[in-house]
């Protein structure tokens, strides 16, 4: 099979052999990682722009170890440093980038779109890496990665959402690239952070976050975005941890062995309690190690393997 | 194992069996025996040789000499250019191969263009003493400075022709053909 695809803006476009080529190619990048010499010249010569409108991190880090451990040559830019501030926009921002011969662009956006916006309008390769409420695909194939770790599989597998799911791209990554891989996916959070409409999509809403931990395998705890505190969602912190926190009670009434990730940045005391967050049954810092593991098998994949100069290239090969 | 007509033997299941043990002697000889010795298998048939050579020099020598696997695909300089998307299997090695006599082995010699690809692979992981190169098959046609230091058969092969070689653990059966392509 061939990954023949440029971008990647989200799961709800690959199909179910891709997202598989893609975990399957993850798997022995995660040994490179282990090496004394943490490095691969696979993307040798190659530029990438890491394009980030929006605070991160975790993400930027992973990306940017991803890059470096495939000998690419890397740029951040964060909107504090271009010139949005000065009122360009995105479009041109990035045409300006190319202009200096770049050849792929890691973007995180505030809008929903813009990593597909702008994959219409420059020729690099684009990779989204978190937009507005629409997806974050790498975060999704690295919680997949490390469900079927556990697991040895994801079909069949039952799979529980929990937090804000109305403004989660997490939420929306796991529910399209699960669902294709054959798991079965709920949510449970506030009814006000969680879309009518997530039914549509093959989702079971549990009112009741003893519900999910009853019946699922996974837990996949959503931060509770502080932020949206302003906007009134739920009435306090106190309160959602009563009633939706994941706690060292609730999975010991559970009565079976439950795999806990959570996307981070954690508010302990929240979403999750200190002790699950450190306990046994979580994996919170193996996503972490898987989250380098995909970007470097997408990074990968995007620039290799094109079907041009084919013929050619078959008399190079032995 | 049945092979198209069209295609010439090159080595039977039989003649394999015996150039692996002849290669394997080669190997402790030119070692002067089997210390610091480590046999690394190129991805994928060459992983299945290098561990069959092992088992030879255990049989010989009584000694269960080190082996590993090596991917090069991350190394390949026409990764742009291949038709098929290629796989990136495992690459399992001793922490550091740093002072260790390291025989690579492949199954055929062609380009060198892989053999070069490995040498990389291989450095990344620490400095070898020596690293020698062992292939079931030379056919010749090398676009880069490579020899093997032990070979199981020179064949004569035309630029048009693929030489297709078969390991029981992979394929089912032992052979080596030259096949018009």
């Amino acid at each position: 099979m061939l990954f023949n695809r440029k971008h990647l803006l989200g799961l709800e476009e690959l199909t179910a052999e891709e997202i598989q080529m893609i975990l399957d190619t993850a798997v022995p990048f995660k040994e490179i990682s282990e090496r004394q010499i943490k490095k691969v010249p696979v993307l040798r010569g190659k530029t990438i722009v890491n394009l980030f409108f929006e605070p991160s991190t975790r993400t930027r880090t992973s990306f940017e170890f991803a890059e470096k451990r495939l000998s690419a040559d890397t740029i951040n830019i964060s909107t504090s440093q271009s010139s949005v501030v000065k009122g360009e926009t995105l479009v041109d921002t990035a045409r300006n980038l190319e202009a200096m011969k770049i050849d792929m662009v890691v973007i995180r956006h505030g809008a929903s779109g813009a990593p597909r916006f702008l994959s219409e309008r420059i020729d690099s390769n684009v990779i989204n890496a978190g937009d507005g409420w629409h997806e974050h695909p790498t975060q999704g194939l690295l919680d997949m990665l490390t469900m079927r770790e556990r697991f040895g599989r994801l079909a069949g597998l039952k799979v529980g959402i929990i937090g804000d799911i109305t403004h989660s791209r997490v939420a929306r990554s796991n529910i399209w690239g699960l669902r294709k891989m054959g798991a079965e996916v709920g949510v449970c959070g506030p009814p006000t952070l969680v879309p009518g409409h997530v039914r549509e999509l093959g989702v079971k809403v549990y009112p009741r976050v003893e519900d999910v931990l009853a019946e699922c395998d996974v837990i996949n705890v959503l931060r509770i975005q502080l932020e949206r505190m302003q906007s009134n969602m739920f009435p306090s912190l106190q309160e959602y941890n009563r009633i939706y926190g994941v706690t060292t009670r609730r999975l010991r009434a559970a009565g079976h062995d439950i795999l806990i990730l959570h996307p981070g940045p954690m508010n302990r005391g929240v979403e999750i309690d200190s002790d699950v967050a450190d306990g046994p049954q979580q994996v919170i810092l193996k996503q972490v190690t898987n989250g380098v593991a995909i970007r470097m098998a997408v990074l990968f994949l995007l620039a290799g393997g094109k079907p041009a100069g084919a013929a050619e290239a078959a008399s190079m090969r032995e | 194992m049945n092979s198209p007509s069209r295609d010439r033997l090159v080595l039977d299941a039989k003649m394999i069996e015996r150039t692996l043990k002849r290669m394997a002697d080669e190997i402790v000889e030119q070692n002067q025996g089997t210390e610091s010795l480590l046999v690394v298998g190129i991805q994928t048939r060459g992983v299945n040789l290098a561990e069959r050579l092992v088992q030879c020099i255990q049989q010989a020598e009584e000694v269960r000499v080190p082996t590993g696997k090596l991917d090069i695909t991350l190394y390949r300089d026409d990764l742009r250019h291949v038709a098929v998307q290629p796989l990136v299997r495992s690459t399992d090695l001793p922490s550091d191969i740093t002072g260790l006599h390291v025989v690579l082995v492949d199954d055929v010699l062609f380009t060198g263009r892989t053999v070069r690809s490995a040498l990389d692979a291989l450095v990344d992981f620490g400095r070898p003493a020596r690293i020698q190169l062992a292939v079931l098959v030379d056919r010749g046609h090398r676009e880069l400075p490579i020899q093997a230091d032990i070979v199981g058969k020179t064949v004569a092969s035309a630029q048009n022709e693929e030489v297709v070689v078969k390991v029981r653990e992979v394929d089912g059966a032992d052979g080596v053909w030259i096949r018009p392509v």
